[in-house]
């Protein structure tokens, strides 16, 4: 089977120039820092006339004080909001006029801007010159500050009532307790009403850092013009030459919490989980292969087998691992009706425990190493999903060689090491579950 | 068949549309389009429930499947060395399909908890659906995809069974191929495992046309939610000849002005200029085998109701047929046109279903370039008369969520600072 990573990269092994590539790399994914200190990494492919990119920074939720939590979002969101000598109204213009589509990227770590446009001269150089001015010279003005104050407000007090929302929330607190990971993007509602611009441009000067950043880019350039556009995306950034702060460790869960929310939706919602995985973590392809057997296989998996298939419990029921700078959560996740929310629950809590005590069977384990080998082509077959993971590769400092070693591994990987695995790392004993349902549940 | 090659990745794309759809479905058993869909992964005489998607998924693939109004279609991603087994597959389960009556009961089970999730307890979801059946008095429109609960309720075995009859054959079916690969191997594989297939006529199927509407239709829909809420439809024809046709692509540029990016006029206007709404879109999509709709729809801003919200909607309608559209806007509607078709050829998956969704509802394949074509030659007058003739009260139908706030007493506990809790 270790065949397949032999011809997963053809698509791409026509762009890979003698000079260019080194000599480990499939994927030729180029490496360098701009002149202040920004991580680049680029993979040239002329098949299209377009780029995608992205410039992430060390800014997402889990850098929001909690007294300020929602401040990371806004502040990113903001920085479309005027820029230079152009108003909000003036970039979106320029932006659409062109067709490029620029986005902002949010999540627990990371906080930063996609850029998706064409190649050709006028729309590459105005998409570039607009995003460059968003990154280094946002100017955060008070009206527009206190216009997205006002929306997240009422955008959170819609989501209160939302079933899905109140259990993720109270998921997130009973895992993480006072950690930063506990923190939604969007903030509450007792801390967004009070956020200030200086609290807005504070966390700015602060986070988006040129040696912090992260620039990944793929597409119809040279190596000489990726190289050009990394500079101008950072040049105006601060440098700090210090590393990014430290967020405080995960604690593992000591005992078992189960929470239960009453609300009058049809249908019971119900998290099971506990803190997971890190992205640099040594037993990160021995649970993320078996959890492609207990949920994260789709249809062929235990959890949608039991819960959906045998039982026609549910319409969804899966599992999965967020791995993160720090241990990002692992969750089992379904919806059912109210009145079978307590059996839906008991199926899903005895195929965890009966997972994690006999692990999967070798069959079991044969199938999903198939899945992701001989499908890991499909991982990587647009320029886009390429992007995402050049991020990732180079936001959480991975090897270069990562994709190329990722079927590797998980072709090494015994029946044994995933059983271990997951007996060392998780407990089905002490778990947090929370059920959002109506009181016909309980 | 039809094959669309991509070489830049080992990658593809198989889906088998089937141009049966809930709009083919009659009183009674409205969601049996959907309902097979599932039943279509519960096993054949020669490959047991649940074995199709355990094959695919040991071969390293993805595969499921959708339902619209129009159509069902199934998909499988793919390593391009595993063409053949997803054709095998497939032509096994379009004349092979198992109905046992433990797994109809089970799948439906699931497909009432899928209504649930989508729609039952969903204030938006529901709002569209019975807009739909208001709108539509007559078209088949205006049942919901996935069936009202009452016929999932009282569905049969043998309702499944008719369906699968009556649509389910080769000379109903188009096989869309996209990615690595050469024509000339799927359509051998094609013809090997499909062609032997026995193919039955389906059923004439009568012209439906909705009754002209005269007079504007209102709604209110009560629904647990924060938020009120409000949507517009309004009639409007679909494209039917992509190369004489005007009136649906200066439909579809009126949307983009009004809705196609954050320079567009709904987002600038009610949104960031007048305060009036949190967020407004318009949206209009001309690919139907039925009749299309225009619509509008908005979430009020703090301090301000719908009435404000669909008194703003009205105004930007009333602007576009009085003063028109600049040169501006519709350079830039074209200009994300343009981008928007080199940015599609960047899926794989994208261009397959651009594809069999063209064929299904009864537009040449091949006319994605002509219809970007067409749209670039749009005039401001033409979206100015378009407005003008569509977007009139005699054509509307208007939908308001009155929101339900959780009662009191159950409202859940607030996190005090910002969710602190020291529970471990």
């Amino acid at each position: 089977m270790t065949s397949a990573s032999q011809y997963l990269f053809k698509g791409l092994a026509g762009l890979c120039l003698a000079a260019a590539c080194t000599a480990h790399a499939t994927l030729p994914i180029q490496e360098w820092q701009t002149a202040n200190g920004a991580r680049v990494l680029f993979v040239e492919t002329h098949d299209l006339p377009m780029f995608d990119l992205a410039v992430d920074f060390p800014a997402g939720a889990s850098r929001d004080l909690r007294d300020k939590s929602g401040l990371a979002s806004l502040t990113l969101e903001l920085m479309r909001s005027g820029a230079g000598d152009m108003s909000e109204g003036e970039i979106a213009e320029r932006l659409a006029s062109i067709g490029a589509d620029m986005s902002e990227r949010f999540d627990l770590d990371r906080a930063g801007y996609g850029l998706r446009s064409l190649s050709s001269a006028r729309e590459r150089d105005e998409s570039l010159k607009i995003l460059a001015t968003v990154l280094q010279k946002p100017t955060f003005p008070q009206p527009i500050l206190e216009r997205e104050q006002q929306r997240t407000l009422a955008a959170l007090k819609e989501a209160e009532s939302r079933p899905e929302v109140l259990a993720e929330r109270e998921f997130k607190h009973l895992v993480y307790g006072q950690h930063p990971y506990s923190q939604r993007g969007a903030g509450e509602l007792n801390t967004v009403a009070k956020l200030q611009r200086d609290d807005v441009v504070n966390f700015y000067r602060q986070h988006y850092v040129a040696d912090h950043a992260t620039v990944s880019i793929i597409g119809d350039l040279t190596r000489k013009e990726a190289s050009a556009i990394a500079e101008l995306l950072t040049v105006g950034l601060p440098s700090k030459s210090q590393r990014v702060a430290l967020l405080p460790p995960v604690q593992q869960l000591k005992s078992a919490q189960l929470s239960r929310i009453p609300h009058p939706a049809t249908q019971a919602h119900i998290l099971i989980g506990q803190p997971g995985i890190k992205r640099l973590d040594p037993d990160y392809f021995a649970l993320f292969l078996g959890n492609q057997v207990l949920g994260g296989g789709g249809f062929a998996s235990r959890l949608n087998e039991e819960i959906r298939q045998k039982r026609g419990y549910a319409y969804s029921a899966y599992s999965y691992f967020n791995p993160l700078a720090l241990e990002g959560p692992f969750q089992i996740a379904l919806q059912t009706k109210s009145e079978q929310a307590e059996q839906a629950l008991k199926v899903a809590q005895d195929t965890l425990a009966n997972f994690v005590a006999e692990g999967p069977t070798q069959q079991e384990l044969d199938a999903a190493k198939q899945n992701i080998i001989g499908g890991f082509a499909l991982r990587i077959d647009s320029n886009k999903k390429i992007q995402d993971y050049l991020a990732i590769i180079g936001f959480y400092r991975l090897p270069l060689t990562y994709l190329d070693d990722f079927p590797v591994k998980i072709e090494k990987l015994t029946l044994e090491q995933v059983k271990d695995a997951w007996r060392r790392r998780i407990y089905p004993d002490r778990m947090v579950t929370v059920i959002v349902a109506g009181t016909e549940a309980h | 068949m039809l094959v669309k090659e991509d070489h830049r990745s080992p990658v593809i794309v198989t889906m088998v549309w089937y141009r049966a759809g809930s709009m083919d479905e009659v009183s009674s058993t409205t969601g049996v389009a959907h309902m097979l869909e599932h039943m279509m992964f519960k096993g054949t005489k020669s490959v047991p429930a649940g074995e199709f998607s355990r094959t695919i998924a040991r071969a390293g693939g993805r595969e499921n499947a959708f339902t619209s109004h129009d159509y069902t279609a199934y998909y499988q991603q793919l390593h391009n060395s595993k063409l053949s087994l997803a054709l095998e597959l497939e032509a096994d389960r379009m004349s092979n399909l198992n109905f046992a009556q433990d797994e109809f009961a089970r799948e439906m089970n699931v497909v009432m908890e899928e209504r649930r999730s989508r729609t039952d307890d969903n204030p938006h979801a529901q709002v569209h659906e019975q807009m739909m059946a208001t709108v539509y008095m007559a078209h088949p429109y205006r049942t919901p995809i996935i069936g009202w609960m009452n016929d999932l309720q009282n569905m049969q075995l043998a309702d499944a069974r008719a369906w699968y009859e009556k649509w389910y054959t080769p000379n109903n079916a188009t096989l869309v191929v996209a990615g690595d690969v050469k024509p000339d191997d799927v359509f051998k594989l094609g013809e090997k495992y499909f062609g032997a297939l026995p193919s039955r006529t389906p059923p004439a199927r009568k012209v439906q046309t909705e009754p002209p509407q005269a007079g504007i239709k209102r709604i209110i829909v009560k629904a647990q939610a924060e938020l009120p809420y409000v949507a517009m439809a309004y009639h409007a024809p679909s494209l039917r000849d992509v190369e004489h046709d005007w009136e649906p692509y200066a439909l579809a540029v009126l949307s983009g002005i009004l809705d196609g990016s954050d320079a567009s006029r709904l987002n600038r206007e009610l949104v960031r200029k007048m305060r009036v709404a949190d967020s407004a879109n318009a949206n209009y999509d001309m690919l139907n085998r039925g009749p299309a709709l225009f619509f509008l729809d908005g979430v009020p801003a703090a301090g301000k109701t719908v009435q404000d919200v669909e008194a703003a909607l009205r105004e930007q309608i009333r602007l576009l047929v009085t003063e028109g559209v600049s040169n501006d806007e519709l350079m830039r509607v074209k200009a994300q046109v343009t981008a928007a078709q080199v940015y599609a050829r960047d899926s794989v998956y994208y261009q397959a279903m651009r594809i069999g969704m063209l064929q299904t509802i009864g537009l040449p394949y091949d006319s994605s370039d002509l219809q970007v074509r067409k749209l670039q030659q749009v005039t401001a007058e033409q979206v100015r008369d378009v407005a003008r003739k569509y977007l009139v009260d005699d054509n509307l139908t208007v939908a308001v969520l009155d929101p339900q706030p959780l009662p009191a007493g159950k409202r859940p506990r607030p996190n005090p600072e910002g969710g602190a809790r020291d529970q471990r």
